[in-house]
């Protein structure tokens, strides 16, 4: 029995100190027609060397970033990952450990969310950070909830330029609270205008880059939250706020945004994490956990979760969240990542990416393609294609190219149009093969 | 355990102190206790009508968050601004400076469904 | 797990930052270079982060791995939780690349392993479940509370009653994500108080349920670990009124195998991954919290369903009813990797013995400690035991100061003052993979501590003595709030 060390002696040795004859005793209070009396109809056990060959096949049925040049990104991104990352993360302590309700006992990881924590929030420009949510997408939805909650009001304000997914996890869990959720239209690739904010806007969203990679006036995005003293959330990138200046600068109330760039794999989408920051005065609406630093009465420091009568445990309906179990362990591997790139590492991955996808869009408009939208990007665009785009992206697939997202599927107007992705993983040779590759393909 | 003697009482561990029509309301020695260090104390705003028992704020330790109900209606005319960052008062003046606001009665009669301080002294130890 | 106290805290990383130090070998740009202010716009003026050299990088984070505490250092008892060894092997099947490097966008068609492996592991927890249809998207279990109430919310507004169904029933004895879950849903809250012996009292129940309630959810074993001998007479009460019941799956370590919640009459449940499925806890996540629904639920599915159309693998996004989505993509792929790992371990042959030997491992526990430590209820118990240290206020002590005391001979303490409605609760979950040893070395560890409480109290008033820190000032930590190093 695999990790089950009981011998026929240890249990003969344990029923009698209970004092009953077996183990099935000990279920008598489950009536008996609801005990199951046959095996399940699951598959049968694997040893371990067969197990694992078992998974490798399945691992070996996929084509992914490892087999197949990746310009796809859409929110989620192929970037470098340094080998300390999983190092530190596949420790025993961090990665079996639990909350750490236990100060005392958990000290290393307290510390740790701490340095987080205070690298998040000098990223994103902002006060405070908690200890991560789930993804980009839900904290951007509890972000809207946490602005509802501060200002009473029941109206949430989007972009059409943020990330289709964030917007239907906002809808969701919008209605379930009966908040109502306007979108704001985005047909040239940045915010249209912002019309739709009134009295009753709790919030306005927008994201940079946005989705389609472009950078959006943030500037005016504040000032339109202002008019009405709506709060101003952003959506940020953490790669691109190493180079650009971060949304706190501009005034933003929340700052949230996805951390898998920052030393976490693809992953098909899942584990990812949440970054969520504030400024100081709604700290105690923030939802989540939250690390801070103290002394023991020796006087020795310490840090320990505080802040903790907001959480569900303690204040169950009226808690800020239902949040429990986060992503503290991809929060780790990002506190390592950003430890080791520091500010020249990361400042410089954001400049290859720059660098790399300038060199493409070059490249790619120059096989008969458009770039769709004007004005500034940081490392992501839309490309037009004079075929259909979800073609394309299919025959360069077999061409071992992951070419980017058909956006048909997601804006109707933009049919033909593929998002590509270039981060700093990408070569000159890479990008160049791609541009060959399309012309392939479109001829 | 402090129960003044000039104050009236209510069961879920709140004074009162008469001043004129106006009364002062904060939570009880025993209260403070059994809450442990209040670290924050949330309370309404100046000028929201409270109705005699609904809570009118909420008082937190480390751990646990107590409702605070209103022993009398009326209208609330002046808070504790210094509990924001002294919320200790609480703890260690519950009955001075630990006060909570003052509220301008809707109705003095009002004042009889409270209890005096040896029955809420014994209603306490029971 | 000792450290003399002359060790000190580690320095903060941002102490041992010194300019111009780099802490990994980062790919080189062999793009032209370009002006960055033209293409960008405003930039920043700094970016504060530290600046390490990896060497010393990994021996911050080793120095701090040596001040926690993982199930790899020692027994883990935290009631609820399910703190079982998490399988090596795991790790090894999820960090395979044909897993780690796949896009969630990329088209499904070149997906087509993971798809089988999703598909297979749904699979087998329809079969452990007794539920129709399962999805994977919710990513922790507070998340696949709030889904399955989403979808019971939408059920009722389907059927017209969205707005006459505005309670949900929790006893009072539930986890903290309950009550949180429903009002992430609209709903309001009402307790149902739990009976003398621990359960959901019928007639009490009765009284609480007519056409406002949404659902009831409740805990099978009960947050008491005691098993609902009921339930299927409560599940039928509900649905007579048209309510919904949902089963909080924390405690599915003891049933795995042995019942399934789908036969007991529930409408919908959610799983953690994360506690019965061995996925490692991370220091509070990730988690992966699955839900199992019935077939009149299956409509409301968060999109897309992952499926097989014509044999072939499909993301179906043509869900006109779904509540639409609760997560970013597909939920916690690389969890449910190591939980389909984990469970092929087991098979059909084995998957019985999990809850076997999880209540066998707690029933000894129970009956070691209880003239020392008497149960809450006295009566055997499932995959976790509840006791009450009540008894020791008298002499001034109470759960905190014999939880802390534990750590000082080595162990972690168990849950403390949860469920709510035992006075000074300690709540042990040893879980199946430990052996008979660790359960003695940790019972004779408390019946000392017993004896210390009579005869030398202060041993557990100045608990722990032997770690880094002692008791923190929590006060502090809130009123001079210091939460970000470069604020403080």
């Amino acid at each position: 029995m695999p990790y089950i060390p009981h011998t026929d002696e240890d249990r003969r040795e344990m029923l009698a100190t209970i004092g009953v004859g077996s183990i099935d005793d000990l279920f008598a209070d489950i009536p008996d027609n609801l005990r199951l009396k046959t095996q399940l109809n699951i598959p049968s056990a694997l040893d371990e060397y067969r197990l694992y060959g078992h998974l490798f096949d399945l691992a070996h049925k996929n084509s992914s970033a490892a087999n197949t040049v990746c310009f796809l990104g859409a929110g989620i991104y192929d970037r470098y990952i340094p080998a300390t990352v999983g190092a530190v993360i596949s420790r025993g302590e961090f990665l079996t450990s639990y909350t750490p309700y236990q100060p005392e006992l958990s000290q290393g990881y307290l510390q740790a969310i701490y340095e987080f924590q205070s690298m998040v929030a000098a990223l994103y420009g902002m006060e405070v950070a908690n200890a991560s949510m789930y993804d980009g997408a839900t904290a951007m939805a509890e972000a809207a909830l946490m602005a509802s909650t501060i200002n009473n009001r029941k109206k949430v304000v989007v972009s059409q330029s943020v990330h289709p997914n964030y917007r239907a996890v906002l809808h969701t869990y919008c209605w379930s609270v009966g908040l109502n959720v306007e979108e704001i239209s985005a047909p040239d690739g940045t915010t249209e205008n912002y019309s739709k904010v009134d009295a009753d806007t709790a919030c306005v969203i927008v994201q940079n880059p946005n989705f389609f990679g472009s950078l959006e006036d943030l500037e005016r995005a504040r000032e339109a939250a202002r008019t009405t003293n709506a709060l101003f959330i952003v959506v940020a990138d953490p790669i691109a706020c190493a180079l650009l200046k971060p949304p706190g600068e501009y005034g933003a109330d929340i700052v949230v945004g996805e951390g898998q760039s920052l030393g976490i794999p693809m992953g098909m989408g899942g584990p990812l994490l949440g970054l969520f920051t504030c400024k100081s005065e709604h700290v105690r609406r923030i939802p989540g956990r939250i690390v801070g630093k103290t002394v023991d009465h020796d006087g020795r420091t310490g840090y320990v979760m505080t802040l903790r009568t907001r959480e569900q445990d303690i204040r169950r309906e009226k808690a800020t969240s239902n949040i429990c179990t986060n992503e503290a362990l991809m929060g780790l591997a990002a506190l390592v990542y950003m430890t080791a790139m520091g500010k020249n590492g990361m400042k410089r991955v954001a400049e290859t990416t720059v660098r790399n996808s300038r060199y493409a869009m070059a490249k790619l408009a120059d096989t008969g393609c458009k770039i769709k939208f004007g004005g500034k990007v940081f490392g992501e665009f839309v490309l037009e294609t004079p075929i259909d785009a979800t073609v394309v992206q299919v025959k360069l697939m077999q061409k071992g190219i992951l070419a980017g997202l058909p956006l048909g599927p997601f804006y109707p107007a933009l049919q033909n149009c593929l998002l590509v992705a270039v981060t700093e993983t990408r070569t000159r040779e890479q990008i160049d093969d791609y541009a060959v590759k399309l012309k392939e393909v479109l001829s | 355990m402090n129960v003044p003697s000039d104050l009236k009482y209510s069961k879920t561990h709140e004074w009162v102190r008469v001043e004129g029509d106006t009364a002062i309301v904060g939570i009880t020695d025993f209260a403070q206790s059994e809450l442990g260090d209040v670290v924050y104390v949330d309370l309404p705003e100046v000028g929201k009508t409270l109705k005699a028992g609904d809570t009118f704020g909420t008082v937190e330790s480390v751990k646990t968050v107590s409702d605070v109900y209103a022993p009398v209606s009326g209208e609330v005319i002046e808070v504790n601004e210094t509990l924001a960052n002294a919320s200790e008062k609480v703890n260690s003046d519950p009955f001075g400076e630990g006060w909570m606001l003052k509220v301008k009665m809707a109705d003095a009669g009002e004042l009889q469904n409270l209890i005096d301080a040896e029955a809420y002294k014994a209603s306490v130890e029971a | 797990m000792r450290r003399p106290k002359s060790v000190p805290v580690p320095e903060l990383i941002f102490k041992k930052s010194r300019p111009g130090r780099v802490g990994c070998n980062l790919p080189v740009a062999d793009t032209p270079e370009v002006d960055l202010q033209a293409e960008l716009g405003e930039l920043r003026d700094d970016l504060p982060l530290p600046e390490v050299a990896e060497l010393d990088l990994l021996r911050h984070f080793t120095h701090l791995s040596h001040l926690n505490y993982g199930i790899e250092t020692g027994f883990y008892p935290l009631g609820s939780c399910t703190m079982k060894y998490n399988p090596k092997i795991n790790e090894k099947t999820a960090s395979l690349t044909g897993f780690t490097h796949l896009h969630p966008m990329q088209p499904v068609s070149s997906m087509a392993g993971a798809v089988e492996l999703l598909l297979g592991l749904q699979d087998i927890l329809k079969e452990l479940t007794g539920f129709n249809e399962i999805t994977l998207q919710p990513v922790a279990g507070a998340h696949g509370e709030m889904t399955c109430l989403m979808m019971v919310k939408a059920y009722h507004e389907s059927r017209g009653e969205g707005a006459s169904r505005k309670t949900v029933l929790v006893p009072d004895s539930a986890h903290g994500t309950n009550p949180a879950s429903a009002v992430r849903c609209g709903y309001d809250v009402k307790s149902i108080p739990t009976n003398a012996e621990g359960l959901t009292d019928l007639q009490t129940l009765e009284n609480f349920l007519d056409s406002s309630i949404a659902a009831i959810m409740l805990t099978n074993p009960s947050t008491l670990a005691l098993f609902e001998k009921n339930i299927h007479e409560i599940c039928d009460m509900a649905h007579r009124v048209g309510a919904q019941v949902f089963c909080d799956g924390a405690n599915m370590n003891a049933m795995v195998g042995v019942t399934r919640p789908g036969d007991h009459g529930f409408d919908c449940m959610h799983l953690n991954l994360h506690k019965t499925f061995s996925t490692p806890h991370g220091g509070g996540g990730p988690g992966c919290g699955a839900i199992g629904i019935k077939s009149h639920l299956e409509p409301f599915l968060p999109y897309p369903v992952i499926t097989r159309k014509d044999g072939m693998p499909f993301k179906d996004y043509n869900r006109p009813q779904s509540i639409g989505k609760v997560s970013s993509f597909y939920g916690q792929f690389l969890m449910a990797v190591r939980a389909y790992t984990y469970l092929l371990a087991f098979g059909k042959e084995g998957v019985a013995q999990i809850a076997r030997h999880a209540v066998l491992n707690a029933n000894y526990v129970q009956a070691r400690l209880k003239d020392w430590i008497p149960p809450a209820h006295d009566r055997f118990c499932m995959h976790e035991c509840v006791l009450t240290a009540a008894k020791f206020k008298k002499q001034g002590i109470r759960a905190l100061d014999i939880s802390k005391r534990l750590i000082d001979y080595g162990f972690h303490p168990p849950t403390n003052y949860f469920p709510l409605i035992v006075p000074e609760a300690l709540m042990i979950e040893p879980t199946e993979t430990e052996c008979k040893e660790t359960l003695d070395a940790f019972c004779d560890a408390l019946i000392a501590i017993s004896k210390e409480a009579e005869e030398n109290p202060d041993l557990l008033h100045q608990a722990p003595a032997s770690q880094v820190v002692g008791r923190l000032d929590e006060t502090a930590a809130v009123k001079q709030l210091d939460v970000n190093y470069y604020k403080s």
